[in-house]
């Protein structure tokens, strides 16, 4: 919801915190969610996924989230998709070029970050492409296997075992 | 000025120690000169002199010709058509990329063929939205955006890599671009959103319409003191006016576009605003010149081409020089007996 979007930004430092919070309880579970199997889990964590950051940040489910590098403001609510911050469209009274009535989601995002701790660094860095294939999968789980480097035991991104996937050494687009 | 290893028109230069591509276009940016650029319209037809009747007009003033890429989402001729018949002819195009159109394998094919064909610049940009243009019921693709297409481009050129890196035989040897918007909101966000570009593999930046020089001289200034000054080429977008009244047409429908009150002012005071938009046009460029880190101008003038030549004379910011163009060394004796 579009108020709930604002309102999110607005206190985007308490966001911030408690997803901190929410993140590190997350990781320190890992066995739990390694016992339990990360594919059984994709469903139920991602529905949950869906509900909350849709309610808060109208989440699009990208399955990548970036909302701790952009000031708590979703960029895929952008119509262009941008993750790296405005186009050269947006309008003197901070609005979208497409959407006229909406407020840009980077205009929201340079505020929200302004209201975090290192947000502004954050959103400095270069993000990568979107990996499409990650669209409506967890991001929680995802950042549970990146931060314990643990594979879930299952899951690749396209539900094949991950060892089985062949991943580049260095894909020449990746940034950051 | 002239290259002594000029080519026959359509071949590529040789590349230098420290450059990227065979193109002119690097060639005079990194020799110090005051690069000029031009914006060409593309047809609405598949006849390729329509292409060579646009480029022509800009023949000896400019050092590069922008290909636009379905801009302001109306569809023409594609912008690596045009490229590939101005490269036959020997110009130095400017490929236009958008993300608007095309996804990632699209684009990556596009980077290849475009360099083999001899394009050696290339600009990446988002793409205006779908909304804007002539066919607002198509599907908007933003598979990428800008700054993720600089460092595939980059990633192709440099490591031989596609994205999913497979690689490529031989890499496109491509100097990369990416526009700013110095004017436009948000401000405070504008130059740090010109150091992700250039992180992610901008080497030249051309610049939306520039009608606020104190902005832009912020700008500049903040640009300098994140130390990006010496790591990429601005060249500063300007164009010239019709009228007052096309001028606020701009302002309320080009998005993005900043066009002071003042100027409107001025502009709507003038017997003849046309002329009052040249002149004004001519000061800008001659304002820009001036100011540090800006290393050339971009000239975008839709449906004023003409008065392009006129414009870029009258602001003296070649200094004599003549760019390259078909025939321009065509009577030179040294270049008659290499023939």
């Amino acid at each position: 919801m579009y108020a709930v979007r604002q309102w999110s930004v607005r206190h985007a430092r308490g966001m911030n915190a408690f997803y901190g919070g929410f993140e590190s309880l997350l990781v320190r579970l890992a066995g739990l969610w390694r016992a339990l199997g990360h594919e059984r889990l994709e469903v139920p964590f991602a529905f949950a996924e869906r509900q909350v950051k849709g309610l808060l940040f109208d989440c699009q489910m990208c399955g990548q989230c970036v909302l701790s590098a952009t000031g708590m403001s979703c960029p895929m609510n952008c119509p262009k998709n941008l993750r790296n911050g405005p186009c050269g469209g947006v309008r003197e009274n901070g609005n979208c070029e497409v959407k006229p009535h909406m407020r840009c989601v980077w205009v929201a995002a340079f505020d929200g970050a302004r209201r975090m701790p290192g947000g502004v660094e954050a959103m400095r860095q270069v993000q990568p492409a979107v990996d499409r294939r990650l669209e409506g999968r967890s991001s929680w789980l995802r950042i549970v296997r990146e931060r314990t480097g643990d594979t879930g035991a299952t899951s690749g991104p396209t539900g094949k075992p991950a060892a089985a996937k062949p991943v580049p050494a260095k894909p020449a687009g990746g940034q950051s | 000025m002239r290259f002594d290893d000029e080519p026959v028109p359509g071949y590529p230069l040789p590349i230098l120690p420290g450059h990227v591509s065979p193109g002119r276009f690097e060639r005079v940016l990194r020799a110090g000169w005051f690069a000029v650029t031009s914006e060409l319209a593309p047809p609405d037809s598949a006849d390729p002199e329509d292409v060579y009747t646009r480029a022509r007009v800009f023949d000896g003033c400019v050092d590069a010709i922008n290909a636009t890429d379905g801009s302001g989402a109306n569809c023409h001729m594609s912008s690596i058509s045009v490229c590939a018949l101005l490269t036959r002819a020997g110009y130095a195009p400017i490929m236009q990329i958008s993300c608007r159109d095309k996804n990632r394998i699209a684009i990556q094919g596009d980077i290849l063929g475009g360099a083999a064909m001899g394009v050696c610049n290339m600009l990446c940009l988002t793409g205006d939205g779908v909304q804007a243009g002539d066919h607002p019921q198509a599907k908007p693709v933003f598979d990428l955006d800008c700054i993720s297409l600089l460092g595939i481009a980059r990633g192709l050129r440099d490591e031989h890599r596609f994205q999913s890196g497979r690689k490529v035989t031989y890499a496109p040897r491509v100097f990369l671009g990416a526009a700013a918007n110095p004017c436009g909101s948000p401000l405070d966000w504008r130059p740090l959103r010109l150091a992700k570009k250039i992180e992610a593999g901008a080497q030249f930046i051309q610049t939306q319409y520039v009608y606020d020089m104190q902005r832009f001289r912020d700008y500049m200034r903040r640009v300098e003191d994140l130390g990006l000054l010496d790591k990429v080429f601005i060249l500063i977008g300007v164009g010239p006016l019709r009228s007052a009244k096309a001028a606020t047409w701009m302002r309320d429908n080009v998005p993005g576009l900043h066009i002071p009150d003042e100027v409107i002012t001025r502009l709507a005071g003038s017997q003849d605003q046309a002329r009052a938009g040249r002149d004004l046009c001519v000061e800008l460029i001659q304002q820009a010149h001036d100011i540090k880190g800006v290393s050339g101008v971009h000239l975008m003038a839709y449906k004023m081409e003409d008065a392009v030549a006129e414009i870029v004379q009258r602001s003296g910011v070649l200094a004599g020089r003549t760019p390259w163009y078909p025939g321009r060394d065509q009577f030179k004796p040294e270049n008659r007996t290499a023939s």
